[in-house]
């Protein structure tokens, strides 16, 4: 029996007192809030809740403590149904009176116009919601959910009801709230008042939506351009990673193995404009064919490169892989025995293929198509490296913010048409498959053998696949090359200088001088992507666990803006972000924590979908002997899953650090000069034609996340099972 | 009367949809202490529900479950004092013998030295020794069924439950433990719920029974009672093998099935009805009166005979434990009933 039901709801009552009393309400400029703790009973800014309620006035603060109190007296009932009328009252009341005070009272007093003229103005401001706001606000929300499980819902499980809220919170906080709010300013004209037809006065020009192109060679605009690559890309990558994905499974021996699964790796651990500075070594004005050209024909350099041809095969190279992986868990999944009833049933290898196999794998198809679609309009450091003049919706967006037009209503406007065509592909996939379901895992073993592919099949894989995989070897070869090299194309001579720019130590007056110009960037995202990765790993196997095993009302809802997030292109979750914090409540335009919060919720659907696919695997009955066992359900998830799910714990933490690192299209708009990452360091320094510097920071990046990654590994260890061998297929993941 | 679990106008639906069909119709019954109960039923009468709204792993729709008097509809399993045997075992994969059994009373937070003599003593009690570092994938399935056991037993739960927990061995080890989770409940005096699908299983370790279909109590009660006097056609077709004759009852309280005049051992409303008759209810007289039947097939199954006949009352399944007298095929026979295995039911 549970000696102490409350006490969950104690410890989260005295959080919530604790961060009225020993820690800053708001959030402090300039500084960390750790720094001012000596601070919080004085100073208009530093002063705990308390002090700022009763001494600078904010009284409206009070009704958090109110909260508070009114669910303390719960605490006097006994447990079970009687509480939860204290436990709600409380939380929910104290939360939403502390949120709407924090949206209605800004910094300059009232937010909105309406209540200046009702109620006069107000004498004191409020600035951005701090530490100790925050804290507040979750316990509320925490007894809040206790109040609701107290009332029979979640099964009564206080654990569980908190979990639900808490996630559902975060995904309508980070998510939700911020890319309606980034939307929403699409439909306001310049001096910020509503109007509908805003959005088609910013984006109906011939601009976006030419179609000169098609007539007589001009431009067209860059939503067709945008939608005609990303279409081609994502088609190229689906055919290109379901070859590769039949020949790794079906026909290429051990020897290749490696290889492919180097391939696959690869673009992981690298940012994806890699690619595209390899192909401008390569075919770029000062690259290598070029220049044999000339010397042999003597051709012009030109940079017929640049463009559309370019950008598609820069994004085929970065994003096949992806296609690949998800392609290859597919293929995987095929239960050799219907491939047998087909053949037994005369149809020769070649119909098989055609009949069984080929539409086996179409929502795996499906899948990769959209992944590789939302890849290639998200993508945003092809486009800036090899795009030249042709110009996408992520290129323009950024030059909308950042550029000399700052526009803030163009920006959400061009993320309105991102997100429906992200949404327009998801809506289409998932019609085209309805509630189709071809999963042919079981749990019972397939004792079939797969059957051998065709022999016209394989020749043609044979024909495609191995130039592919070598042509894309010989492009990471040329990034890797160009940072030892003096200038590409004049300068071919062996040189470190390059290293020595970015990653120069010298010995000072005072010992060791971090003198290269890189290193700041790399020690900001390697702490930033370090602090995100663990807890997007845990919030996202929380919530593959909250949807693979628990039932709740709303759950639906809930499984929907988790799986939405997967839609939203990158570039509109970052222009939201910078667009919905740089107000209170939340305040964190320029903050460190604001690139963390990217990082975590752009990466959460990885998390989710690796606890997913593991939770699938890991039998129910086991956490529910668990539970019967009289363990709570915290206990549940830490001694009995996740030593279970260790391998799943890996892949997110993998995959959400590492992206972390490499990503670029999200944090473009985020970063500041003291926040600055290595992907946007190493944009800059292409952006001024510098790709020694770059390429060199490059292959320091791919072997230190090699490095990581293999330590991540070794420190998590493998599970425990006894002599059973699992022969677990490895996670699945579509990268977004 | 104390019961260990009570069952209070239950319901069960499952999804939000209001209205989607219910797993469970509004169930009612009590399990006394120091008594095994079986909830029998075929695969999707709600069975299964049922036993896990009483370990708290679904709650209900509607209605209340009470344990030793007290209301726990809202509680979660590990505030109800229930345990339960799954019908995987469910042993964690990565814990060997002693950390399965002990994790129970470690999740409790008893003494580290305790947890490990209390769970070696519930091995012990399940005649499991010797394995206790074993990992469970290094079992048999019997000896993973006795650590399940274990595991179950030692936090010396109010009510133990137990899904199907003989489905997963063999016919010989299907006895076996089948008598000794019977022996167990007894000498321990524990309360139990045992759900499972195989009518002969209730019958032996049973206390009482409770025959569900389509999310309702068909019928319930002791075992012998159960099988003699089932009173509708489900449970007389489900509780063993019976064939059911159109009959008909008259004013005298006895009731006509074609030649055949039955009295019925509880009194029947006049009119028609059915009678159920199992198989070895049948008494063959080479030319005796009843029922006259031809003999149309026959199977030899070791320990006794299983014979058709054609009568004017349809065909007639019949078992016969003579194995000296072997009627030959086409034999002429008469077919009279003895006074056990007959009972009339409602109609359907």
């Amino acid at each position: 029996m549970n000696k102490n039901p409350n006490k969950a709801v104690r410890f989260w009552l005295v959080t919530g007192a604790l961060a009225y009393l020993i820690i800053p309400w708001y959030a402090i400029q300039d500084t960390a809030w750790y720094s001012v703790l000596l601070q919080i009973l004085g100073g208009a800014e530093t002063a705990n809740g308390v002090v700022q309620a009763f001494v600078n006035g904010r009284i409206w603060l009070l009704c958090g403590v109110l909260g508070l109190g009114i669910a303390a007296i719960g605490l006097a009932v006994p447990p079970g149904r009687p509480q939860s009328i204290w436990f709600l009252t409380g939380g929910l009341g104290g939360f939403a009176g502390l949120l709407g005070c924090g949206f209605l009272i800004g910094a300059t007093g009232w937010s909105f116009d309406t209540f200046n003229a009702v109620f006069g103005e107000l004498a004191v401001n409020q600035f951005g919601m701090g530490i100790g706001g925050f804290i507040a606000l979750m316990s509320l929300l925490m007894i809040s959910a206790f109040g609701l499980a107290r009332l029979g819902y979640f099964k009564g499980d206080l654990f569980v009801a908190s979990a639900v809220i808490g996630c559902s919170t975060l995904l309508a906080m980070f998510i939700a709230f911020p890319v309606v709010k980034a939307l929403y300013s699409a439909f306001l004209d310049p001096e910020g008042h509503f109007a509908l037809l805003a959005i088609f006065r910013r984006i109906g020009d011939e601009r976006i939506w030419g179609l000169g192109c098609l007539a007589d060679g001009v431009r067209c605009g860059v939503a067709w351009n945008t939608l005609f690559l990303a279409l081609c890309v994502a088609l190229g990558t689906t055919v290109l990673g379901t070859m590769m994905a039949l020949l790794a499974e079906r026909a290429a021996g051990p020897r290749v193995q490696t290889p492919l699964r180097v391939v696959a790796l690869l673009p992981i651990i690298t940012p994806p404009f890699v690619v595209g500075l390899g192909l401008i070594l390569l075919f770029g004005r000062a690259g290598i064919v070029n220049q044999f050209l000339e010397y042999a024909f003597d051709i012009e350099p030109t940079r017929w490169f640049y463009g559309v041809l370019g950008v598609w095969i820069a994004q085929m190279f970065a994003f096949t892989p992806i296609a690949f992986m998800i392609m290859r868990g597919v293929v995987q999944g095929l239960a050799p025995s219907m491939e047998e009833a087909a053949q037994t049933l005369r149809a020769d290898r070649k119909q098989t293929f055609f009949t069984i196999t080929l539409p086996l794998l179409k929502p795996g198809l499906a899948n990769a198509f959209l992944v590789g679609f939302i890849e290639s309009i998200a993508d945003f450091g092809n486009p800036i490296v090899v795009g030249g003049q042709f110009s996408v919706l992520s290129t323009d967006i950024f030059f909308a913010i950042v550029g000399a037009q700052y526009d803030q209503g163009r920006a959400a406007s061009l993320a309105w048409i991102l997100t429906l065509f992200a949404l327009g592909v998801f809506a289409l996939q998932h019609a085209l498959l309805g509630k189709q379901q071809y999963t042919t895992v079981s749990g019972k073993g397939d004792s079939g053998i797969a059957m051998p592919l065709p022999d016209a099949v394989r020749r043609t894989l044979n024909a495609v696949v191995y130039p592919w995989l070598a042509f894309t070897m010989v492009v990471y070869l040329f990034a890797f090359i160009g940072g030892f090299v003096q200038t590409w194309g004049r300068d071919y001579t062996f040189t470190l200088v390059h290293f020595k720019t970015a990653f120069g130590l010298e010995w000072g007056q005072f010992g060791l001088v971090w003198a290269g110009t890189a290193w700041n960037s790399l020690f900001t995202t390697l702490k930033l992507a370090g602090i995100s990765a663990p807890i997007t790993a845990v919030v996202g196997l929380l919530i593959a666990y909250l949807l693979a095993r628990t039932d709740f009302k709303g759950r639906g809802m809930f499984e929907f803006v988790a799986l939405l997030a997967f839609a939203i292109p990158g570039t509109v979750l970052g222009v939201s972000y910078i667009l919905a914090f740089n107000v209170p409540p939340v305040e964190l335009t320029g903050t460190g924590l604001i690139i963390i919060l990217c990082f975590m919720f752009r990466n959460l659907p990885v998390g989710v979908q690796a606890g997913t696919a593991a939770f699938k695997q890991l039998d129910k009955s086991l956490d529910e002997a668990s539970l019967m066992l009289r363990a709570s359900t915290a206990q549940t998830l830490f001694n009995v899953v996740l030593p279970l799910l260790k391998p799943a714990l890996i892949a997110a933490l993998i995959y959400s650090f590492a992206r972390a690192m490499t990503t670029v299209s999200a944090v473009i708009f985020l970063v500041t000069a003291e926040n600055e990452l290595a992907t946007t360091y190493i944009i800059g320094r292409v952006g001024n034609g510098d790709y020694g510097v770059a390429l060199a920071y490059c292959t320091v990046l791919i072997i230190l996340m090699s490095l990581i990654i293999a330590m991540i590994q070794y420190l998590v260890g493998e599970r425990k099972l006894g002599r059973r061998k699992t022969g677990a297929a490895p996670t699945v993941l579509a990268v977004n | 009367m104390s019961y260990g679990v009570e069952f209070r106008n239950i319901t069960k639906r499952y999804g939000a949809d209001p209205s989607g069909p219910l797993a469970v119709k509004g169930i009612s019954f009590g399990v006394e202490k120091g008594t095994l109960t079986t909830i029998l039923g075929p695969s999707g009468c709600g069975k299964t529900t049922v036993l896990r709204m009483i370990a708290g792993l679904e709650s209900p729709t509607s209605g209340q479950i009470l344990m030793e008097g007290k209301d726990v509809t809202t509680l979660g399993p590990a505030e109800r004092n229930v345990s339960m045997m799954f019908q995987s075992y469910a042993l964690f994969p990565h814990m060997n013998v002693v950390e399965n059994v002990g994790y129970g009373l470690k999740m409790s937070g008893v003494p580290k030295a305790e947890v490990r003599s209390r769970a070696v003593d519930a091995l012990k009690n399940v005649g499991l020794v010797g394995y206790n570092e074993r990992m469970p994938s290094e079992l048999s399935g019997g000896q993973q069924q006795r650590v399940a056991l274990a595991r179950a037993l030692v936090l010396e739960p109010g009510v133990l439950l137990f899904d199907e927990p003989l489905s997963n061995l063999d016919a010989r080890l299907r006895r076996e433990m089948r008598e000794e989770i019977r022996a167990l409940q007894q000498r321990l005096s524990l309360t139990v719920a045992y759900v499972t699908h195989d009518q002969s299983e209730a019958l032996a370790v049973s206390d009482l029974i409770i025959v569900m279909n389509d999310g309702l109590i068909a019928q319930s009660g002791p075992p012998q009672e159960m099988y003699e006097r089932p009173d509708s056609e489900f449970v007389a077709g489900f509780m063993g093998e019976a064939m059911l004759f159109p009959g008909e009852s008259k004013s005298d309280g006895r009731v006509q099935m074609g030649p055949l005049i039955i009295t019925p051992k509880q009194p029947v409303v006049a009119g028609a009805v059915k009678v159920a008759v199992r198989p070895e209810a049948w008494q063959i007289d080479r030319n005796g009166d009843g029922v006259t039947g031809k003999l149309i097939k026959s199977s030899y199954l070791g320990s006794y005979f299983e014979y058709t006949f054609d009568t004017v009352l349809g065909n007639i399944f019949v078992v016969s434990p003579d194995l000296t007298d072997v009627l030959p095929l086409g034999t002429q026979v008469g077919l009279s009933l003895a006074n056990h295995g007959v009972s009339v039911v409602k109609l359907a």
